[in-house]
Protein backbone atom coordinates (compact mmCIF):
# COMPACT_ATOMS: atom_id res chain seq x y z
CA UNK A 1 0.00 0.00 0.00
CA UNK A 2 1.22 3.43 -0.89
CA UNK A 3 1.45 5.64 2.19
CA UNK A 4 2.97 8.54 0.32
CA UNK A 5 0.94 11.73 0.14
CA UNK A 6 2.62 12.71 -3.11
CA UNK A 7 0.64 12.40 -6.33
CA UNK A 8 1.85 12.96 -9.89
CA UNK A 9 -0.79 15.48 -10.91
CA UNK A 10 -4.18 17.02 -10.16
CA UNK A 11 -6.28 14.32 -11.79
CA UNK A 12 -4.57 11.58 -9.74
CA UNK A 13 -4.84 13.62 -6.53
CA UNK A 14 -8.56 14.22 -7.06
CA UNK A 15 -9.46 10.56 -7.43
CA UNK A 16 -12.69 9.95 -5.53
CA UNK A 17 -14.38 13.27 -6.31
CA UNK A 18 -17.96 12.34 -7.18
CA UNK A 19 -21.26 13.94 -8.10
CA UNK A 20 -23.08 15.79 -5.28
CA UNK A 21 -19.97 16.31 -3.18
CA UNK A 22 -19.07 19.48 -1.26
CA UNK A 23 -15.73 21.01 -2.25
CA UNK A 24 -13.98 23.71 -0.22
CA UNK A 25 -11.84 25.86 -2.48
CA UNK A 26 -9.15 28.31 -1.36
CA UNK A 27 -8.47 31.69 -2.95
CA UNK A 28 -9.65 35.29 -2.96
CA UNK A 29 -10.76 36.49 -6.37
CA UNK A 30 -8.22 34.83 -8.68
CA UNK A 31 -5.42 35.12 -6.10
CA UNK A 32 -4.25 31.86 -4.54
CA UNK A 33 -6.74 29.60 -6.32
CA UNK A 34 -5.99 25.92 -7.03
CA UNK A 35 -5.71 26.36 -10.80
CA UNK A 36 -4.58 22.81 -11.58
CA UNK A 37 -7.33 21.18 -9.51
CA UNK A 38 -10.06 23.29 -11.12
CA UNK A 39 -8.79 22.43 -14.59
CA UNK A 40 -8.72 18.72 -13.70
CA UNK A 41 -12.28 18.84 -12.31
CA UNK A 42 -13.48 20.18 -15.65
CA UNK A 43 -11.91 17.16 -17.36
CA UNK A 44 -13.14 14.68 -14.73
CA UNK A 45 -16.71 15.95 -14.97
CA UNK A 46 -18.21 15.45 -11.48
CA UNK A 47 -21.56 17.25 -11.37
CA UNK A 48 -24.01 18.76 -8.89
CA UNK A 49 -21.16 20.05 -6.79
CA UNK A 50 -21.49 22.42 -3.87
CA UNK A 51 -18.50 24.76 -3.86
CA UNK A 52 -17.59 26.75 -0.78
CA UNK A 53 -15.28 29.55 -1.86
CA UNK A 54 -15.11 33.27 -1.13
CA UNK A 55 -15.73 34.12 -4.80
CA UNK A 56 -16.91 32.36 -7.95
CA UNK A 57 -14.05 33.28 -10.28
CA UNK A 58 -14.54 35.13 -13.56
CA UNK A 59 -16.30 33.84 -16.67
CA UNK A 60 -13.31 32.07 -18.16
CA UNK A 61 -11.07 31.37 -15.17
CA UNK A 62 -11.15 30.03 -11.64
CA UNK A 63 -14.43 28.47 -10.52
CA UNK A 64 -16.04 30.22 -13.50
CA UNK A 65 -14.73 27.28 -15.56
CA UNK A 66 -16.85 24.84 -13.51
CA UNK A 67 -19.86 27.14 -13.85
CA UNK A 68 -19.50 27.16 -17.63
CA UNK A 69 -19.66 23.35 -17.66
CA UNK A 70 -22.63 23.46 -15.25
CA UNK A 71 -20.86 21.22 -12.75
CA UNK A 72 -21.73 23.47 -9.79
CA UNK A 73 -25.22 23.29 -8.28
CA UNK A 74 -24.60 25.54 -5.31
CA UNK A 75 -22.08 28.22 -4.35
CA UNK A 76 -21.40 29.32 -0.78
CA UNK A 77 -19.56 32.65 -1.07
CA UNK A 78 -19.32 36.18 0.30
CA UNK A 79 -19.15 37.97 -3.06
CA UNK A 80 -20.03 36.72 -6.53
CA UNK A 81 -19.71 39.80 -8.74
CA UNK A 82 -17.43 39.85 -11.80
CA UNK A 83 -19.06 36.77 -13.34
CA UNK A 84 -21.80 36.95 -15.99
CA UNK A 85 -22.13 33.14 -16.26
CA UNK A 86 -22.89 33.02 -12.56
CA UNK A 87 -25.48 35.76 -12.86
CA UNK A 88 -27.27 34.09 -15.78
CA UNK A 89 -27.39 30.66 -14.12
CA UNK A 90 -28.56 32.16 -10.83
CA UNK A 91 -31.34 34.16 -12.46
CA UNK A 92 -32.39 31.05 -14.46
CA UNK A 93 -32.65 29.07 -11.21
CA UNK A 94 -29.95 26.57 -12.25
CA UNK A 95 -27.65 27.64 -9.47
CA UNK A 96 -28.24 28.06 -5.74
CA UNK A 97 -26.25 30.59 -3.80
CA UNK A 98 -25.76 31.04 -0.10
CA UNK A 99 -24.22 34.43 0.62
CA UNK A 100 -22.16 34.45 3.80
CA UNK A 101 -20.34 37.44 5.30
CA UNK A 102 -16.65 37.05 4.54
CA UNK A 103 -15.46 36.85 8.14
CA UNK A 104 -18.25 34.44 9.01
CA UNK A 105 -17.26 32.24 6.06
CA UNK A 106 -13.62 32.20 7.21
CA UNK A 107 -14.66 31.37 10.77
CA UNK A 108 -17.16 28.68 9.73
CA UNK A 109 -14.35 26.94 7.84
CA UNK A 110 -11.92 27.43 10.71
CA UNK A 111 -14.50 26.00 13.12
CA UNK A 112 -15.16 23.07 10.79
CA UNK A 113 -11.49 22.14 10.83
CA UNK A 114 -11.12 22.73 14.55
CA UNK A 115 -13.94 20.55 15.87
CA UNK A 116 -16.21 23.46 16.83
CA UNK A 117 -19.74 22.74 15.55
CA UNK A 118 -21.05 26.32 15.82
CA UNK A 119 -20.18 29.73 17.25
CA UNK A 120 -21.80 33.07 18.05
CA UNK A 121 -20.81 36.13 16.04
CA UNK A 122 -22.04 39.73 16.05
CA UNK A 123 -21.71 39.86 12.24
CA UNK A 124 -25.09 40.03 10.55
CA UNK A 125 -27.16 40.33 13.75
CA UNK A 126 -30.40 42.14 12.94
CA UNK A 127 -29.99 41.59 9.17
CA UNK A 128 -31.28 39.07 6.61
CA UNK A 129 -28.27 36.91 7.47
CA UNK A 130 -29.74 36.32 10.94
CA UNK A 131 -33.04 34.92 9.65
CA UNK A 132 -33.71 31.39 10.89
CA UNK A 133 -30.70 31.47 13.19
CA UNK A 134 -30.61 31.53 16.97
CA UNK A 135 -29.86 35.00 18.37
CA UNK A 136 -28.47 35.38 21.84
CA UNK A 137 -27.38 38.38 23.84
CA UNK A 138 -24.02 38.57 25.54
CA UNK A 139 -23.34 41.68 27.62
CA UNK A 140 -26.29 43.44 26.06
CA UNK A 141 -25.29 42.85 22.44
CA UNK A 142 -26.99 40.45 19.98
CA UNK A 143 -24.99 37.61 18.42
CA UNK A 144 -26.11 34.96 15.95
CA UNK A 145 -25.29 31.26 15.94
CA UNK A 146 -23.38 30.18 12.84
CA UNK A 147 -22.63 26.55 11.94
CA UNK A 148 -19.25 25.13 10.99
CA UNK A 149 -18.52 24.05 7.41
CA UNK A 150 -16.66 20.91 6.38
CA UNK A 151 -16.25 19.37 2.94
CA UNK A 152 -15.68 16.05 1.22
CA UNK A 153 -12.63 17.51 -0.47
CA UNK A 154 -10.66 20.68 0.20
CA UNK A 155 -8.61 22.16 -2.63
CA UNK A 156 -5.71 24.34 -1.57
CA UNK A 157 -3.03 26.28 -3.42
CA UNK A 158 0.27 26.95 -1.65
CA UNK A 159 3.60 28.40 -2.74
CA UNK A 160 5.79 25.63 -1.32
CA UNK A 161 5.05 22.30 0.24
CA UNK A 162 6.95 19.23 1.35
CA UNK A 163 6.21 15.55 0.92
CA UNK A 164 4.57 15.39 4.39
CA UNK A 165 2.14 18.12 3.29
CA UNK A 166 3.58 21.06 5.23
CA UNK A 167 2.63 24.24 3.40
CA UNK A 168 3.99 27.75 3.01
CA UNK A 169 1.84 30.41 1.38
CA UNK A 170 2.99 33.59 -0.31
CA UNK A 171 1.72 37.11 0.39
CA UNK A 172 -2.05 37.59 0.02
CA UNK A 173 -2.37 34.29 -1.84
CA UNK A 174 -2.76 32.79 1.65
CA UNK A 175 -6.30 34.16 2.26
CA UNK A 176 -8.81 31.29 2.78
CA UNK A 177 -6.34 28.47 2.01
CA UNK A 178 -5.23 27.69 5.59
CA UNK A 179 -8.80 27.29 6.90
CA UNK A 180 -9.94 25.36 3.86
CA UNK A 181 -6.98 23.01 4.37
CA UNK A 182 -8.18 22.08 7.86
CA UNK A 183 -11.83 21.50 6.93
CA UNK A 184 -11.68 18.86 4.20
CA UNK A 185 -12.12 15.11 4.77
CA UNK A 186 -9.51 14.83 2.03
CA UNK A 187 -7.37 17.92 1.55
CA UNK A 188 -5.52 18.18 -1.74
CA UNK A 189 -2.74 20.75 -1.88
CA UNK A 190 -1.17 21.92 -5.11
CA UNK A 191 2.13 23.76 -4.77
CA UNK A 192 4.44 25.70 -7.03
CA UNK A 193 7.44 23.95 -5.54
CA UNK A 194 7.40 20.53 -3.88
CA UNK A 195 10.41 19.77 -1.70
CA UNK A 196 11.58 16.88 0.50
CA UNK A 197 10.77 16.85 4.21
CA UNK A 198 13.38 18.78 6.15
CA UNK A 199 13.84 21.43 3.51
CA UNK A 200 11.23 23.82 4.93
CA UNK A 201 12.02 25.69 8.12
CA UNK A 202 9.56 24.38 10.75
CA UNK A 203 9.28 27.92 12.12
CA UNK A 204 8.00 29.21 8.79
CA UNK A 205 5.32 26.62 8.04
CA UNK A 206 1.81 28.08 7.83
CA UNK A 207 -0.19 24.85 7.51
CA UNK A 208 1.20 21.76 9.27
CA UNK A 209 1.17 18.65 7.07
CA UNK A 210 -1.30 16.80 9.31
CA UNK A 211 -4.10 18.72 7.57
CA UNK A 212 -3.03 17.66 4.08
CA UNK A 213 -3.77 14.18 2.73
CA UNK A 214 -2.57 14.59 -0.87
CA UNK A 215 -0.05 16.93 -2.45
CA UNK A 216 1.31 17.47 -5.94
CA UNK A 217 3.48 19.93 -7.77
CA UNK A 218 1.31 22.07 -10.00
CA UNK A 219 2.31 23.30 -13.41
CA UNK A 220 1.69 26.09 -15.90
CA UNK A 221 0.39 28.58 -13.35
CA UNK A 222 -1.31 31.52 -15.01
CA UNK A 223 -1.83 33.58 -11.83
CA UNK A 224 -4.20 35.87 -13.64
CA UNK A 225 -4.55 39.41 -12.35
CA UNK A 226 -8.16 40.53 -12.03
CA UNK A 227 -7.57 44.29 -11.75
CA UNK A 228 -4.13 45.43 -12.77
CA UNK A 229 -3.73 48.81 -11.07
CA UNK A 230 -0.51 50.76 -11.45
CA UNK A 231 1.00 53.69 -9.61
CA UNK A 232 1.24 55.81 -12.75
CA UNK A 233 -2.01 57.64 -13.31
CA UNK A 234 -3.04 57.36 -9.65
CA UNK A 235 -6.24 55.67 -8.56
CA UNK B 1 -22.51 81.07 -2.56
CA UNK B 2 -23.18 77.50 -1.48
CA UNK B 3 -20.91 74.68 -2.52
CA UNK B 4 -21.35 70.91 -2.22
CA UNK B 5 -18.28 68.76 -1.80
CA UNK B 6 -16.60 66.68 -4.51
CA UNK B 7 -15.68 63.04 -3.87
CA UNK B 8 -12.10 64.17 -3.18
CA UNK B 9 -13.28 66.80 -0.72
CA UNK B 10 -15.39 64.24 1.14
CA UNK B 11 -12.35 61.93 1.27
CA UNK B 12 -10.13 64.79 2.46
CA UNK B 13 -12.61 65.64 5.23
CA UNK B 14 -12.68 62.01 6.40
CA UNK B 15 -8.87 61.83 6.37
CA UNK B 16 -8.96 64.48 9.14
CA UNK B 17 -10.57 61.83 11.38
CA UNK B 18 -7.58 59.51 11.12
CA UNK B 19 -5.34 59.69 14.15
CA UNK B 20 -1.67 58.87 14.48
CA UNK B 21 -1.00 55.13 14.59
CA UNK B 22 -4.52 54.13 13.59
CA UNK B 23 -5.27 50.83 11.85
CA UNK B 24 -7.79 51.71 9.14
CA UNK B 25 -9.83 49.66 6.68
CA UNK B 26 -11.08 51.59 3.65
CA UNK B 27 -13.94 50.36 1.47
CA UNK B 28 -14.35 50.75 -2.27
CA UNK B 29 -15.23 54.11 -3.89
CA UNK B 30 -14.84 57.41 -2.00
CA UNK B 31 -13.34 55.56 1.01
CA UNK B 32 -10.40 54.38 -1.15
CA UNK B 33 -9.59 58.03 -1.92
CA UNK B 34 -9.17 58.76 1.80
CA UNK B 35 -5.73 57.09 1.69
CA UNK B 36 -4.47 59.90 -0.59
CA UNK B 37 -5.04 62.49 2.13
CA UNK B 38 -3.58 60.75 5.18
CA UNK B 39 -0.19 62.39 5.92
CA UNK B 40 2.68 59.88 5.96
CA UNK B 41 3.88 61.17 9.35
CA UNK B 42 0.72 59.81 10.98
CA UNK B 43 2.14 56.29 10.50
CA UNK B 44 -1.25 54.79 9.71
CA UNK B 45 -1.50 51.09 8.87
CA UNK B 46 -4.07 50.30 6.18
CA UNK B 47 -5.77 46.93 6.61
CA UNK B 48 -7.03 44.98 3.61
CA UNK B 49 -9.36 42.20 4.70
CA UNK B 50 -8.01 39.62 2.24
CA UNK B 51 -4.98 39.35 4.51
CA UNK B 52 -2.67 42.38 4.50
CA UNK B 53 -1.92 44.89 7.25
CA UNK B 54 0.29 47.70 5.99
CA UNK B 55 -0.96 48.22 2.45
CA UNK B 56 1.29 50.43 0.31
CA UNK B 57 0.59 52.34 -2.90
CA UNK B 58 -0.28 50.69 -6.20
CA UNK B 59 2.78 49.07 -7.78
CA UNK B 60 5.00 50.37 -10.55
CA UNK B 61 4.89 48.07 -13.54
CA UNK B 62 8.05 46.24 -12.45
CA UNK B 63 6.65 45.71 -8.93
CA UNK B 64 3.40 44.00 -9.98
CA UNK B 65 2.87 40.69 -8.17
CA UNK B 66 -0.24 38.55 -8.79
CA UNK B 67 0.10 37.16 -5.25
CA UNK B 68 -0.31 40.65 -3.77
CA UNK B 69 -3.73 42.24 -4.13
CA UNK B 70 -6.15 44.24 -2.00
CA UNK B 71 -9.74 43.39 -1.09
CA UNK B 72 -10.91 45.15 -4.28
CA UNK B 73 -8.70 42.64 -6.20
CA UNK B 74 -6.39 45.42 -7.37
CA UNK B 75 -2.63 44.91 -7.44
CA UNK B 76 -0.97 46.70 -4.50
CA UNK B 77 2.35 46.82 -2.63
CA UNK B 78 3.22 46.20 1.01
CA UNK B 79 4.46 49.11 3.15
CA UNK B 80 7.36 48.82 5.62
CA UNK B 81 6.11 46.93 8.68
CA UNK B 82 3.45 45.06 6.72
CA UNK B 83 2.25 41.56 7.54
CA UNK B 84 0.32 38.89 5.67
CA UNK B 85 -2.18 36.55 7.32
CA UNK B 86 -5.15 34.28 6.67
CA UNK B 87 -8.74 35.43 6.23
CA UNK B 88 -9.59 33.99 9.68
CA UNK B 89 -6.85 36.09 11.30
CA UNK B 90 -7.93 39.10 9.27
CA UNK B 91 -11.48 38.92 10.55
CA UNK B 92 -10.29 38.19 14.08
CA UNK B 93 -8.61 41.60 13.78
CA UNK B 94 -11.80 43.16 12.47
CA UNK B 95 -14.40 41.44 14.65
CA UNK B 96 -12.19 41.53 17.71
CA UNK B 97 -12.11 45.33 17.73
CA UNK B 98 -8.46 45.70 16.70
CA UNK B 99 -9.24 47.93 13.72
CA UNK B 100 -9.58 51.55 14.85
CA UNK B 101 -11.62 52.86 11.96
CA UNK B 102 -13.48 51.64 8.91
CA UNK B 103 -14.78 53.94 6.20
CA UNK B 104 -17.36 52.62 3.79
CA UNK B 105 -20.04 53.75 1.38
CA UNK B 106 -23.77 53.29 1.94
CA UNK B 107 -27.11 53.51 0.16
CA UNK B 108 -28.95 54.46 3.37
CA UNK B 109 -28.15 55.32 6.99
CA UNK B 110 -30.79 55.79 9.65
CA UNK B 111 -31.05 57.62 12.97
CA UNK B 112 -30.68 54.35 14.86
CA UNK B 113 -27.18 54.10 13.34
CA UNK B 114 -28.14 51.22 11.04
CA UNK B 115 -26.83 51.14 7.49
CA UNK B 116 -27.77 49.46 4.22
CA UNK B 117 -25.19 49.03 1.48
CA UNK B 118 -25.28 45.53 0.02
CA UNK B 119 -28.62 44.68 -1.52
CA UNK B 120 -31.46 46.20 -3.52
CA UNK B 121 -34.44 43.82 -3.64
CA UNK B 122 -35.22 42.79 -7.22
CA UNK B 123 -31.70 43.48 -8.42
CA UNK B 124 -28.91 40.94 -8.76
CA UNK B 125 -27.26 40.55 -5.38
CA UNK B 126 -23.50 40.27 -5.55
CA UNK B 127 -22.87 39.69 -1.88
CA UNK B 128 -21.86 41.54 1.25
CA UNK B 129 -18.18 40.62 1.12
CA UNK B 130 -16.60 41.77 4.38
CA UNK B 131 -18.89 44.75 5.00
CA UNK B 132 -21.08 43.10 7.66
CA UNK B 133 -18.03 42.01 9.65
CA UNK B 134 -16.40 45.43 9.34
CA UNK B 135 -19.40 47.38 10.63
CA UNK B 136 -19.96 44.86 13.43
CA UNK B 137 -16.35 44.89 14.56
CA UNK B 138 -14.43 48.09 13.82
CA UNK B 139 -14.15 50.48 16.78
CA UNK B 140 -15.37 53.42 14.73
CA UNK B 141 -17.52 53.34 11.58
CA UNK B 142 -17.69 56.35 9.26
CA UNK B 143 -19.94 56.35 6.23
CA UNK B 144 -18.94 58.34 3.13
CA UNK B 145 -21.81 59.00 0.75
CA UNK B 146 -23.88 61.56 -1.16
CA UNK B 147 -26.58 63.18 0.99
CA UNK B 148 -29.34 62.50 -1.55
CA UNK B 149 -29.65 59.73 -4.12
CA UNK B 150 -29.99 60.08 -7.89
CA UNK B 151 -33.77 60.41 -7.67
CA UNK B 152 -33.46 63.21 -5.12
CA UNK B 153 -34.35 61.12 -2.05
CA UNK B 154 -32.56 61.61 1.26
CA UNK B 155 -30.13 58.82 2.09
CA UNK B 156 -30.36 59.75 5.79
CA UNK B 157 -33.62 58.31 7.12
CA UNK B 158 -35.59 57.59 10.28
CA UNK B 159 -35.44 53.93 9.32
CA UNK B 160 -33.66 52.21 6.43
CA UNK B 161 -36.02 50.46 4.03
CA UNK B 162 -33.31 48.48 2.19
CA UNK B 163 -31.91 45.26 3.71
CA UNK B 164 -29.46 46.15 6.47
CA UNK B 165 -25.72 45.58 6.55
CA UNK B 166 -25.50 46.22 10.28
CA UNK B 167 -27.47 47.61 13.19
CA UNK B 168 -26.52 50.38 15.64
CA UNK B 169 -23.04 50.63 14.22
CA UNK B 170 -22.50 53.96 12.41
CA UNK B 171 -20.81 56.74 14.36
CA UNK B 172 -20.52 59.50 11.77
CA UNK B 173 -21.73 60.21 8.23
CA UNK B 174 -19.77 62.53 5.95
CA UNK B 175 -21.74 63.60 2.87
CA UNK B 176 -21.33 66.18 0.14
CA UNK B 177 -23.57 68.47 2.21
CA UNK B 178 -22.81 67.83 5.87
CA UNK B 179 -21.13 65.95 8.70
CA UNK B 180 -23.74 64.19 10.82
CA UNK B 181 -23.06 62.23 14.02
CA UNK B 182 -25.39 59.61 15.42
CA UNK B 183 -25.97 59.36 19.17
CA UNK B 184 -28.61 57.37 21.10
CA UNK B 185 -31.20 60.12 20.37
CA UNK B 186 -30.53 60.28 16.63
CA UNK B 187 -28.76 62.57 14.15
CA UNK B 188 -26.68 65.54 15.27
CA UNK B 189 -25.62 68.04 12.61
CA UNK B 190 -21.94 68.84 13.24
CA UNK B 191 -20.87 70.58 10.04
CA UNK B 192 -22.46 72.07 6.96
CA UNK B 193 -21.00 72.51 3.47
CA UNK B 194 -19.97 76.13 2.71
CA UNK B 195 -22.95 78.45 2.18
CA UNK B 196 -25.59 76.04 3.53
CA UNK B 197 -27.76 76.74 6.56
CA UNK B 198 -28.82 74.01 9.01
CA UNK B 199 -32.41 74.56 7.78
CA UNK B 200 -31.36 73.77 4.22
CA UNK B 201 -29.64 70.55 5.35
CA UNK B 202 -32.74 69.60 7.37
CA UNK B 203 -34.86 70.05 4.22
CA UNK B 204 -32.90 67.36 2.36
CA UNK B 205 -32.76 65.00 5.37
CA UNK B 206 -35.67 62.61 6.09
CA UNK B 207 -35.12 62.54 9.85
CA UNK B 208 -34.85 65.23 12.49
CA UNK B 209 -31.43 66.83 12.94
CA UNK B 210 -30.37 68.28 16.24
CA UNK B 211 -27.86 71.05 15.72
CA UNK B 212 -24.56 70.81 17.53
CA UNK B 213 -23.72 73.82 19.71
CA UNK B 214 -20.31 73.69 17.99
CA UNK B 215 -21.69 73.75 14.44
CA UNK B 216 -18.94 74.36 11.88
CA UNK B 217 -18.53 74.88 8.16
CA UNK B 218 -16.86 71.95 6.36
CA UNK B 219 -13.38 72.66 5.10
CA UNK B 220 -13.19 72.21 1.33
CA UNK B 221 -9.67 73.51 0.71
CA UNK B 222 -7.36 70.60 0.13
CA UNK B 223 -3.84 71.82 0.85
CA UNK B 224 -1.33 70.70 -1.77
CA UNK B 225 1.02 69.53 1.00
CA UNK B 226 -1.78 67.40 2.48
CA UNK B 227 -1.54 65.03 -0.44
CA UNK B 228 0.24 61.87 0.68
CA UNK B 229 1.60 59.04 -1.43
Amino acid sequence: MNHSKVFPNAQAALEGVQDNMTLLVGGFGLCGIPENCIEALVKMGAKNLTCVSNNAGVDDFGLGLLLQTRQIRKMVSSYVGENATFERQFLDGELDVELVPQGTLAERLRAGGAGIPAFYTPTGAGTLVAEGKETREFEGRPYILERAITGDFALVKAYKGDTFGNLVFRKTARNFNPMVATAGKITVAEVEELVEVGELDPDQIHTPGVFVQRIFQGQNYQKRIEKLTLNEGGL
Amino acid sequence: MSQILSREQIAYRIAQEVEEGFVVNLGIGIPTLVANFIPLEKKVMLQSENGLLGMGPFPRRDEVDPDLINAGKQTVTAAPGASYFSSADSFAMIRGGHVDLTVLGAMQVDEKACLANWMIPGKMVKGMGGAMDLVAGARRVIVAMQHIDKSGQSKLLRSCNLPLTGIHCVHRVVTDHAVVDIDPEGFVLQEVAPGFTPEEIQKITDAPLRISPNLKVMSVDIPVSGKGS
